[in-house]
């Protein structure tokens, strides 16, 4: 084993190469922070002590109880089980270890843990080899102490690997020779805490079978490499010009991490130049406007509100799903089509009551000719070229039967568009009609009858007798209905609803 | 030398004059100006239905949004396979073997027509699901980036915008499989995108820490978001898209606000320690859920930053997570090869 930077005890932090800063240098930060707070004693960190057992001592142990209760007290966790998660979640990356358990994992009891000595720490890159792996491997076998005997996957693990490297053997066989000369140079009882941390660091690169690898890396990560061809330092100091290329990253090109050019800069210039220049909103409008929307949609939003009549993943009933889809729409969707006119179109119930009230205004052009070129922009290219024109014979060109006004700006534009025309010819002359729509229609369409009596529930109750029957007390053209008995009749013929009252009895 | 000096400086000192502009309209923080609103209550979904089937970690997921296959969702995995589920039913509705297992991003069109899907092939294959003989098969391959493809969302059947480790993303004609427009600027690789609502903007977040705004149109950077001290792993729109949510390997998530131009706060726990893969936020735009490294998902109320939940059932790491367009359900992916529905 290398002999420097270990020997200077657990109290070394360490080292990253800046040269090797990994996406994951912040969280290894984090979390060797937390490591240094809970091993300085002195500072409010946990005990640290020999426990006795048996026959024997066992160094430099803490509690997994113990552990669990500072993490809950110093990082201000409330609940346990979170915790136990994040304290497995350290254990597994390999910062402290079972020292009797291969599994790395933190349990809240009077299981005994170890630290990791920085040597053997994730920050430091370490990406050992499989040389390295069956050499730990043979050294134990070495080493007559019941507590080095190999757990079955370690011996499955040994014996494929001694088929592996069946030549280079005897090189293998050598090094763990040396490597259990210079253990037993040390003393006794840091050599339980050597051998145990050894150990903790092959159970975070060669894990149990069944265990999750947390040095897997997401392989978009692993291509930003920055010298990917360099060989990899040996955990035990072995230079070896044979040494496999095992995982498949290795061999494809890395990407060279682009360096800032001049005209990056100058670019970069511009762009700041156009953000000073910036009309910004203000924050208290900006947070005025994120929870006014927040508050409209919350009943909408099934995973903040429960749904009526039942959310279907639960009680496999789909009739939430039939009412959404249905061209009937419920109150409670109409309501919706108040918030806004994008969230009216968006519904196909919205947009045909909408048309509808257009119609009987005599402007429904404005919404069929948004609604086109809707249509148009999913069009098949080929088909693309014909159906502009189309657009333009019928609302734009002059004596178009459905003629929709635009400025002349927009118009002009729109014009010189369509000499080349695309799915996008129309986005400007788009806008305007949208506008157009949401600043002057779509407020008269929330006051009309058509959308009030949909969001009101002014249903037929008889059709067939061709009455209507309000029940009372409800609110009708915005004036409460007074008098309890007031029954309103609507006589069959008469365009919209004009309410005649009945004199009362 | 001395030239990328000056010009260096004279980023710096306008970055500085922004920063002093920005602070200019920040009248109130998000924090203050939410500080009567009640925090949203403990929020506790569970799973529904699990998928099984891939045999591989999976890389990514995306929900069908055509009230057709608004139950259907796509799912990539690196056994090399895309597989479109009846979410309902648990069902493979089309299990698509791919030429290369290296994929890394899937999606579904909004038409339900087609999916796509990339990877270190540096390609993005389109797939006709609707084809005349029932098969599924590769309609175009788009071919352009040089390094692998990050992410890729279709805007309609014939155009599509990937995201790409060589620092660009691209918006693709499909039907002559060229390239439109190349959208450069990044500093690092391309990792993620998304769609605005209104189909005009998109946003990518990237390793060089930053998100940008582009207009499709015109084919230009709008705004840059910086903040973040790590990769930007996952980016998504707040509903009304006036607002930006990223995830990144510095463990915290980020609300940025369009028209504010500046960050409005970030959502971060002393107790989290590990990179956010994914995130999505919930149909009103209240709740924000986020996959993390840590083989769990947290929910936050995105107004007031605090944690109100946890979805806690991946043996491996979260990697990618959707919320259906009716809002009804949230799908995770993960390393563990299982998809799950939750609510």
């Amino acid at each position: 084993m290398e002999e420097g930077s270990r020997d200077q005890g657990q109290q070394c932090v360490g080292t990253t190469d800046p040269e090797e800063d990994s996406p994951n240098t912040i969280i290894y930060r984090k979390i060797e922070d937390v490591i240094m707070r809970l091993q300085d004693e002195k500072a409010g960190g946990v005990a640290i002590r020999t426990v006795k057992s048996f026959l024997s001592k066992i160094p430099s142990v803490v509690s997994g109880a113990d552990i669990v209760q500072w993490l809950m007290k110093n990082l201000s966790i409330e609940d346990s089980a979170e915790a136990i998660h994040l304290g497995s979640l350290i254990a597994a990356l390999g910062y402290l270890f079972p020292i009797s358990d291969h599994v790395l994992t933190l349990k809240d009891d009077g299981t005994l843990y170890r630290f990791q000595a920085p040597y053997f720490w994730p920050s430091n890159c370490w990406e050992p080899e499989n040389t390295d792996y069956a050499i730990y491997l043979c050294k134990r076998t070495m080493q007559n102490k019941a507590r080095l005997e190999l757990a079955d996957y370690e011996a499955e693990n040994l014996a494929r690997l001694q088929r592996a490297f069946a030549r280079k053997w005897e090189f293998i066989f050598m090094q763990a020779e040396a490597q259990v000369k210079i253990d037993r140079k040390k003393d006794k009882a840091e050599r339980k805490i050597l051998d145990s941390q050894e150990r903790a660091f092959w159970d975070v690169h060669r894990p149990v079978p069944g265990c999750v690898n947390t040095t897997e890396m997401d392989i978009r990560k692993c291509q930003r490499e920055k010298n990917p061809q360099k060989v990899k330092k040996s955990v035990y100091g072995v230079t070896d010009d044979t040494q496999t290329q095992s995982s498949v990253h290795q061999s494809l090109p890395s990407q060279p991490s682009r360096k800032p050019t001049r005209e990056d800069v100058q670019k970069e210039i511009s762009f700041l130049n156009m953000q000073l220049d910036r009309h910004c909103m203000k924050m208290s409008k900006v947070a005025d406007s994120l929870m006014s929307y927040t508050e409209q949609f919350m009943v909408y939003d099934p995973l903040a509100s429960t749904v009526e009549p039942s959310n279907p993943w639960i009680s496999d009933d789909m009739t939430f799903w039939d009412l959404e889809a249905s061209r009937d729409p419920s109150q409670h969707r109409v309501k919706k089509w108040g918030f806004s006119l994008e969230e009216a179109l968006k519904d196909p119930a919205g947009r045909d009551a909408f048309l509808k009230f257009l119609e009987s205004e005599f402007s429904s052009e404005n919404l069929r000719f948004w609604l086109a070129v809707q249509d148009l922009k999913r069009r098949p290219l080929e088909n693309v070229a014909a159906r502009a024109q189309e657009i333009w014979q019928e609302f734009l060109a002059e004596g178009a039967p459905s003629s929709i006004n635009l400025d002349s700006h927009s118009y002009e534009l729109t014009s010189h568009n369509l000499k080349d025309p695309g799915r996008y010819s129309y986005e400007d002359a788009q806008e305007h009609i949208f506008k157009l729509m949401k600043s002057d229609s779509y407020a008269r369409f929330l006051r009309s009858n058509i959308y009030q009596d949909l969001l009101l529930a002014r249903k037929k109750l008889v059709s067939s007798s061709n009455v209507c029957f309000h029940f009372p007390g409800q609110v009708i053209d915005g004036q409460a209905a007074d008098r309890a008995d007031a029954v309103i009749l609507t006589l069959p013929g008469l365009e919209g609803h004009r309410q005649t009252p009945l004199e009362g009895p | 030398m001395g030239e990328m000096e000056e010009l260096r400086k004279e980023a710096d000192n306008l970055k500085d004059q922004i920063t002093e502009a920005r602070k200019v309209v920040q009248d109130t923080t998000l924090q203050e100006a939410v500080a009567g609103t009640t925090l949203v209550g403990r929020v506790q979904l569970k799973t529904r239905k699990t998928l099984r089937g891939h045999l591989a970690k999976i890389y990514a997921m995306h929900w069908g949004t055509d009230t057709n296959c608004s139950k259907l969702c796509v799912s990539a995995s690196q056994d090399g396979k895309l597989i479109v589920w009846d979410t309902l039913t648990t069902n493979k509705v089309n299990a698509i073997p791919l030429k290369s297992s290296w994929v890394m991003t899937c999606a579904y069109a909004p038409s339900g027509n087609m999916v796509a899907c990339g990877g270190l092939d540096n390609m993005c294959s389109i797939y006709n699901l609707k084809g005349k003989d029932g098969n599924v098969k590769v309609m175009r391959e788009l071919a352009a980036h040089t390094g692998y493809l990050s992410c890729c969302r279709f805007l309609n059947d014939s155009e599509i915008i990937t995201s790409s480790g060589d620092c660009t993303c691209i918006l693709w004609d499909i039907e002559t499989g060229t390239e439109k427009t190349i959208f450069a600027g990044h500093l690092g690789d391309c990792m993620s995108l998304a769609v605005s609502p209104d189909f005009k903007m998109f946003i990518s977040g990237a390793c060089d820490f930053t998100a940008k705004l582009w207009d499709i149109r015109e084919a230009t950077c709008r705004q840059t978001f910086s903040g973040h001290e790590s990769d930007i792993n996952a980016i998504g729109f707040f509903p009304n898209g006036n607002a930006v949510i990223t995830g990144s390997d510095d463990a915290t998530c980020k609300l940025y606000d369009l028209r504010a131009d500046q960050e409005l706060i970030t959502y971060q726990d002393s107790g989290i320690m590990c990179g956010v893969t994914s995130l999505a936020a919930s149909l009103s735009g209240r709740l924000l859920l986020a996959g993390y490294d840590d083989f769990n998902v947290n929910i936050w109320d995105m107004l007031k930053a605090e944690r109100v939940g946890v979805l806690a059932g991946h043996d491996n790491r979260v990697s990618c997570i959707g919320v259906s367009s009716d809002g009804m359900a949230c799908c995770t992916g993960s390393w563990d090869s299982f998809l799950k529905i939750w609510n």
